[in-house]
């Protein structure tokens, strides 16, 4: 009997860590699935997605000035987009305009921005080299939903209890969807990834095309940005992406350049650091201590194993990072 | 714009320091929006990096990682491919030499020099072999292959060094220190030392290798034209996997030079984003030995400038210059035809 109580109480134990690594794994996924989700439209397009990283920062930078300058999150959100659209159209005019390698074009902006956000945040603020800490009026703060006191702890803990940047990503998700794969906009951009020529020669523009996918990318990520600054954090510290842009590119890949697969590959990344967290110090049968690293590392050789092509096969957009010239 | 070509000076010299220029401009209008005056920052820079014996120094010792780092980046873009793992390449040429090091106490250092940069090499060469392959064989795309390789190798040095490597009792993740005999000869007053010599050594080698000799020949056939060179039946791939294996190795030597030759020990993150400074140095240098060994100098100088600069202005923090990196990176490389358009209309106008 008492061994008994004691295995349900044990279930319980697993029940509510089971839910609780869930909620994290959640919270710690929807910056990656914005930004992967932000490279999927540009990469479809045809425009190589190297700086999410400093999309990202650029987002969070913004987020959190504005949010503070402001005192409000939903301002801070907005700069959030635009300024990471606007360093988005920088690598359009880079690879687009000026037919610019696009690979150098991502490295030179996360390098640029992971360099300005401090320099313009301590000139600005004057305190360290981040943004004020925000008061929770200028964040999105968690929300509880309505019965969560009644609804059992899947909903009490997995589903509610968020803040609102989760609940507008899911929401976001099957818009996003529709938009690549049943509007007409989303056909030509895909189209404009793969063969470019064609759709030059249907009397569309490549240029407009490639330029929508990467103010659709700078937005996406931008509110990655905003999510870390605002929303999760309560301001901008130097660095915070991170290298959550080089993980989302790598869960993109890893989803195989589809919306659903990249949000599967964005939730299992998040899972291992989820996961991480929660082995710090615990022994595990047979293998012991799992060092943090491992864990850490995991993300990064499951991409590696799919690149391979140990792991099924990725094929890219066939006309990524190629520059288009028009032919006569 | 693909008609005629461009004489070399123009190539070479003009459109190089247009686009140089273009970064300066611009990084001068971000000292001007956070209260830093330009042109006396410029003179702050220039006075710390060459102003003194020590700030020379300073800027050589810098000078030295940035070969390395852009030979890492050249070899491989001879092939016409894109190596972005110096950093994760360095990391784990580091970690060899301090194995080396911590194994030999009491050796001059004359003697143990050669099994360390011999294990700098090979750790470069080793992590660079994975991605090098994968590129070859599997068609894996090298610029994300060696992305991941720095996240691989930075969680694998973490581990080492706070876990494994680590002298006992010391709260931060560094090895103990070496013997002091093992320290290479430095100048007095700042941390430059004989790995300069190495960095300017290996940067002939490479330009022999590449510039006289048939290997080099074709490798350069092989980067510029794959399908002539497959007809001529050089062997490409082959020649990639050296050349990635020959970048990853210079990138290695970073370790000796950080290791052995200022810390005495290693540090985590001893790397300090040099690696990333490569992509700049070799697109400065366009690829060629003695073009990388000046930029390199440059980036030197742009490096201890910034360190002396943040003194004057305490609001321009080392970060400005990893700002004007970022900059020479985005007007060097991707936007590279910014001036060569304007120029070449003048210049077949003229």
């Amino acid at each position: 009997m008492a061994a008994a109580g004691r295995r349900i109480v044990a279930a319980f134990v697993t029940l509510f860590d089971l839910l609780s690594v869930s909620a994290s794994t959640v919270r710690l996924a929807i910056p990656l699935i914005l930004a992967a989700l932000g490279g999927l439209f540009s990469e479809r397009a045809g425009v190589v997605a190297l700086g999410l990283e400093g999309l990202m920062l650029a987002g969070a930078f913004a987020a959190g000035s504005i949010a503070a300058v402001t005192g409000s999150a939903w301002a801070g959100l907005a700069a959030a987009m635009l300024v990471a659209i606007a360093v988005a159209l920088v690598h359009g005019y880079a690879a687009i305009a000026q037919l610019g390698d696009q690979i150098v074009s991502g490295i030179a902006l996360n390098i640029l921005i992971a360099g300005l956000t401090p320099v313009l945040g301590l000139a600005w603020f004057g305190e360290g080299a981040g943004t004020p800490a925000l008061p929770p009026g200028a964040r999105f703060m968690p929300v509880i939903l309505p019965g969560a006191d009644r609804l059992g702890p899947v909903w009490r803990l997995l589903v509610s209890g968020h803040n609102l940047l989760v609940y507008v990503t899911a929401a976001l998700l099957p818009v996003l969807v529709w938009l690549l794969y049943s509007t007409r906009f989303g056909l030509r951009l895909r189209a404009v990834g793969e063969n470019p020529h064609a759709v030059d020669a249907a009397g569309l523009s490549v240029a407009r095309l490639r330029y929508s996918g990467l103010v659709l990318c700078g937005a996406l990520s931008g509110m990655a940005g905003a999510y870390l600054a605002i929303a999760e954090g309560a301001g901008f510290t130097p660095d915070m992406s991170a290298g959550r842009g080089y993980l989302a590119l790598a869960a993109l890949i890893f989803g195989k350049w589809r919306v659903l697969p990249a949000c599967g590959a964005c939730l299992l990344f998040a899972f291992t650091d989820a996961l991480q967290v929660r082995l710090q110090g615990v022994v595990l049968p047979v293998v012991g201590i799992v060092p943090v690293q491992f864990v850490e590392a995991l993300p990064y050789l499951l991409t590696l194993l799919l690149l391979a092509g140990f792991v099924g096969t990725a094929r890219a957009p066939r006309a990524l990072g190629q520059p288009f010239v028009k032919t006569r | 714009m693909t008609g005629r070509a461009l004489p070399p000076f123009l190539d070479y010299a003009v459109i190089p320091l247009l686009n140089l220029l273009a970064a300066l401009i611009v990084s001068g209008l971000i000292l001007a929006a956070i209260g830093v005056p330009p042109g006396t920052a410029l003179a702050s820079m220039a006075e710390g990096a060459f102003g003194s014996a020590d700030g020379i120094g300073y800027t050589l010792y810098y000078a030295t990682n940035f070969i390395f780092a852009g030979l890492a980046v050249a070899l491989p873009a001879r092939a016409g491919l894109f190596n972005i793992g110096g950093e994760g390449q360095a990391m784990i040429g580091g970690l060899l030499v301090a194995l080396v090091c911590l194994g030999l106490p009491g050796w001059p250092w004359w003697a143990a020099l050669p099994l360390a940069a011999a294990a700098a090499l090979f750790g470069g060469a080793a992590w660079a072999l994975i991605p090098a392959l994968l590129q070859v064989r599997r068609g894996s795309h090298i610029v994300i292959t060696t992305i991941l390789f720095n996240f691989l190798a930075s969680k694998f040095s973490t581990w080492m060094l706070v876990d494994v490597v680590r002298a006992p009792g010391d709260p931060s993740p560094e090895t103990a220190g070496f013997d002091p005999s093992l320290a290479l000869p430095a100048a007095a007053g700042s941390p430059v030392n004989l790995s300069l010599l190495l960095a300017l050594a290996a940067a002939f080698l490479a330009w022999l290798l590449v510039h006289r000799t048939v290997w080099g020949y074709e490798l350069r056939a092989a980067g510029q034209s794959p399908e002539a060179a497959h007809y001529a039946a050089i062997p490409a791939g082959t020649l990639a996997v050296v050349a990635i294996c020959l970048g990853g190795a210079c990138a290695g030597m970073i370790g000796v030079n950080e290791a052995m030759g200022v810390e005495h020990r290693l540090v985590l993150g001893f790397t300090a984003g040099a690696g990333f400074v490569g992509v700049a140095v070799a697109l400065m240098g366009r690829n060629h030995a003695f073009g990388i060994v000046l930029a390199a100098i440059l980036f030197g100088a742009l490096y201890q400038g910034g360190a002396e600069l943040s003194f004057d202005y305490p609001q321009a923090t080392r970060d400005i210059v990893v700002v004007m990196d970022g900059l020479v990176i985005l007007f060097c490389g991707a936007l590279e035809q910014l001036w060569r358009r304007p120029v070449a209309a003048l210049w077949l106008r003229s």
